[in-house]
């Protein structure tokens, strides 16, 4: 009896000390990051640096919009294509599909988490590239916003399916069964009673989505064209700014770091910071809204 | 099962306590044991030759940096006992950790500013390798020649058609490499002079990068370190000028930069062993097999 008492302790206190621990160091990144950006914030400022449309190290300029930007927009587009897909591909695992091809479309689907983001790049690089390429603009190299939206949709599908999966069958089954009695088609079910009961469910999972979109790199930087511009559009029709090459913050701090000293390095570090807050308010609204929905 | 695998890990966990709070003779005496190994040899043994052994550090410029990673493996190869440590971190920073003496050797691509000279006056240069920078475009281009005046032209965006170039009316596209990046300071300084590269150009954080995107870019241009040259891209001759070693050595092709190394003072020991094994035929011909040139001497 005292001897279970004493594992029991033990192993409390194992764990303990492995949660603080991992608290420990998302705090300290934190700090680090932050106390390294401070060069910059302080003599660059907050304002000129996330309003500064120049990004040019070499001549002392350190303009932040262009990235923001680009991060925003990539991420809009790549919630445009992925989540009606991702929420397409939930539905159907979890109310259409018959057990076999659930079976083989939900380890499909999970398969494509674990794909290193350097292989989508190349995917994206050699094979979306040269189709966005054969759009006919003036200025479209194929790099740009919509081949990075389309590499992080795929990125971010298996995320948003999993857990919309999640919360379209934690539905309560008597909802589906009373549409069902009242006459209404399956269709007329889904639509009209599954998704709107599984609504919050499937804004979290989105939001989460949001986050790794966010910060994605790797695939970003070999797809994305990394240019300096705020992205505008090519021709009159402005969906175009979807051709235009951009920066994401990620890549950024990616492409320059090994060449970074001084204000310069601490310029990417606020690049950081500056993704860091952007991440942080993306998550804690997707926690904010699981629990709320779990209430 | 799991209880057995529950008293191991906390046999582990007990033992791991304990060998902290009071290190038993055995593990004081591996202690002991252990420390002469890990240590290197205070006196070594005097024998007729003395064998070089310790450690140099490097740093700075990326484009040095895979030519100076193969110029070690090749001295180590001969001095077993020898560790070179080479870093990234760009040529201005082999400058100031050179100066410094934050490392042995600082590697740069580019020559020492005369700011940097003022500041550093004990900076010594050796030259070790040269390296050209070709203009490259997609090899589908039907465009093999350049002038200057026309590289400054495009790369700024005054020219965004080929047709102005000779070839069909296709819209060029423009790869450079990123802010900071010694392969495009030479090239700002060496072509554009006062011009800025266009915002919209396509940036690749490497010359590998960059190579990829030209050669799966139709009608793409950009500018790439000798040593990456390959059948992928076609390199175009500027001013009439093929970018090749013999109009390099010759004179003729001017856009080419010293790869060097910064030791402050002369340099002595393990260091001065090392830039002679680089200078010597067999670091020169490392030199050429990476497809860089050898420093005429």
């Amino acid at each position: 009896m005292q001897r279970r008492c004493l594992i029991d302790r033990l192993m409390q206190g194992v764990l303990l000390g492995s949660a603080l621990l991992s608290v420990c160091i998302v705090l300290m990144i934190g700090l680090f990051t932050f106390l390294q950006s401070r060069l910059a914030w302080q003599s660059i400022g907050p304002v000129a640096m996330l309003t500064g449309t120049a990004w040019r190290p070499g001549s002392g300029r350190f303009g932040l919009l262009p990235m923001i930007a680009g991060s925003v927009l990539a991420t809009l587009g790549s919630v445009a294509i992925g989540v009606p897909l991702a929420i397409g591909c939930a539905l159907f695992v979890a109310e259409v599909a018959p057990a076999p091809i659930r079976a083989l479309v939900r380890p499909a689907v999970q398969l494509l988490g674990g794909i290193p983001s350097v292989v989508y790049g190349l995917f994206g690089m050699v094979v979306i590239v040269p189709l966005i390429r054969r759009i006919p603009a003036p200025g479209n190299s194929g790099y740009g916003l919509l081949a990075a939206s389309i590499v992080l949709a795929v990125m971010i599908l298996p995320t948003i399916t999993s857990i919309a999966e999640d919360a379209i069958r934690a539905v309560p089954r008597e909802y589906k069964e009373g549409s069902l009695a009242l006459g209404a088609t399956e269709w007329q079910t889904i639509a009209g009673v599954t998704l709107p009961a599984a609504r919050s469910g499937i804004v979290a999972a989105t939001i989460l989505g949001i986050g790794r979109a966010l910060g994605e790199t790797m695939a970003m930087t070999m797809v994305i064209g990394n240019s300096v511009v705020v992205p505008a559009p090519l021709t009159q029709n402005p969906l175009s700014i979807y051709l235009s090459p951009a920066r994401t913050l990620t890549g950024n701090i990616a492409v320059e770091i090994s060449y970074a000293t001084g204000l310069h390095e601490s310029a990417l570090f606020a690049t950081g910071v500056t993704l860091f807050v952007m991440i942080m308010v993306v998550n804690s609204s997707a926690h904010f809204l699981l629990r709320s929905r779990s209430r | 099962m799991r209880r057995v695998s529950v008293i191991l890990l906390l046999a582990v966990v007990l033992i791991a306590g304990c060998a902290r709070a009071t290190p038993t003779p055995l593990a004081r005496e591996q202690a002991t044991a252990a420390s002469p190994v890990t240590e290197p040899e205070p006196n070594p043994s005097p024998t007729a030759e003395p064998a070089l052994a310790g450690r140099i550090t490097v740093a700075g410029s990326t484009t040095v940096q895979p030519l100076a990673e193969k110029l070690a493996t090749a001295f180590r190869a001969a001095n077993p006992n020898v560790e070179i440590v080479i870093q990234g971190g760009g040529s201005s920073v082999g400058v100031k950790s050179a100066a410094q003496g934050i490392v042995d050797i600082g590697a740069t691509s580019r020559e020492v500013k005369d700011s940097e000279r003022t500041e550093f006056p004990d900076l010594v240069v050796h030259r070790i390798a040269v390296d050209g920078v070709a203009i490259v475009v997609h090899p589908d281009v039907p465009v093999d020649s350049i002038t200057t005046e026309q590289v400054r032209a495009v790369f700024a965006g005054d020219i965004a058609s080929w047709k102005e170039l000779g070839g069909p009316d296709r819209p060029i596209t423009v790869v450079a490499r990123e802010e900071g990046s010694g392969t495009r300071d030479f090239f700002q300084e060496h072509f554009m002079k006062d011009r800025d590269i266009l915002a919209r150009a396509i940036l690749q954080p490497s010359n590998g990068a960059l190579r990829t995107a030209v050669s799966t870019t139709p009608n793409a241009i950009g500018f790439l370190s000798f040593g990456y040259l390959d059948d992928s891209v076609k390199a175009l001759a500027v001013d009439g000028i093929q970018p090749t070693e013999a109009n390099v050595y010759g004179g003729t092709y001017t856009a080419w930069r010293y790869l060097n190394m910064l030791t402050r003072g002369e340099p002595a020991g393990l260091a001065r062993a090392w830039l002679e094994f680089i200078l010597s035929d067999a670091g020169q011909q490392i030199v050429t097999a990476q497809g860089y040139l050898a420093v005429k001497r």
